[in-house]
């Protein structure tokens, strides 16, 4: 190793650890889940409501859980199954995506304020 | 040319068996999908041994053979984008001369990591996403640490003559 690898690794490990610390600090208890689908939103609904809800997708099937204030993906069909392994997720910003169906799941801290800046287009 | 084609074939092989362990054994961190990316090892001996165009070429179709064989075509987008930025990175970083093969890596891995989310945010046209940057960053770097590790073994053993 030279002394510049040492510099490169703590130079993104310090802006990594610095942006963890925002979104930490930003992070509040979640209140809401908004699934999308192609950066359309599909649905909302209120985290303290216990529910399995089947997301509407083309040729595909994923359906969400919320039980004890947590979100998972119960059921994906795609092939990589990444979002079903995907721990259940509960705070303000956190995220479960499905690559293959464009199916994104998150969680909000307040409606209006997602509506404003969640969706890019 | 009949000894390129070859070793050329060697390293696809070798590339396409290390994404398949990768299969195999997820790393288990609440968050799936992450990889130590063992097959950059073998793109990073034929940046330091040959050339980076043969190391774009094979890292290339080592993509698409793993996306058919053991992804899916949808995740092959994602894993060029990685793959060419990351190439183009650790290109980059070894003309400047001034890292070992632990810095090109660490670079490598990062911004592998990087383009992957940023393709993913454009596709799915949800910013949200960047969520996972911090994440990604880490586990980029540490994946990055040990396959530069690896890569400084490797050129010091391998045959030179086998490019």
């Amino acid at each position: 190793m030279k002394k510049k690898d040492v510099i490169l690794i703590s130079v993104v490990l310090v802006i990594a650890l610095i942006s963890f610390g925002i979104l930490k600090f930003m992070q509040k208890d979640g209140k809401e889940v908004i699934v999308t689908m192609n950066g359309k939103m599909v649905y909302t609904t209120d985290l303290r409501e216990d529910q399995v809800y089947k997301i509407p997708v083309k040729d595909g099937e994923n359906v969400m859980e919320i039980s004890d204030g947590k979100v998972r993906m119960k059921k994906a069909d795609c092939p990589d199954q990444i979002c079903k392994h995907h721990r259940a997720i509960e705070k303000s910003g956190e995220t479960i995506v499905c690559l293959p169906h464009k199916v994104v799941i998150e969680i909000s801290s307040d409606t209006k304020e997602q509506e404003l800046d969640g969706i890019t287009r | 040319m009949t000894k390129r084609v070859a070793a050329d074939g060697l390293f696809i092989s070798l590339s396409l068996v290390v994404s398949y362990i990768e299969v195999m054994l997820p790393i288990p961190l609440g968050i799936p999908g992450v990889k130590i990316g063992l097959a950059n090892a073998v793109i990073m001996v034929l940046l330091f041994f040959s050339t980076w165009q043969r190391a774009l070429g094979i890292s290339v179709l080592r993509i698409v053979l793993a996306g058919f064989l053991f992804g899916n075509p949808m995740t092959i987008v994602y894993s060029l984008a990685g793959g060419v930025l990351s190439l183009f990175v650790m290109v980059i970083l070894k003309k400047m001369e001034e890292f070992s093969a632990v810095g090109i890596s660490v670079g490598g891995g990062v911004a592998h990591n990087l383009g992957q989310l940023t393709v993913a945010v454009l596709l799915m046209e949800n910013a949200k996403i960047y969520y996972y940057a911090p994440v990604l960053l880490i586990t980029g770097t540490i994946a990055g640490i040990a396959i530069g590790a690896l890569t400084g073994v490797l050129i010091k053993k391998m045959p030179k003559q086998l490019f």
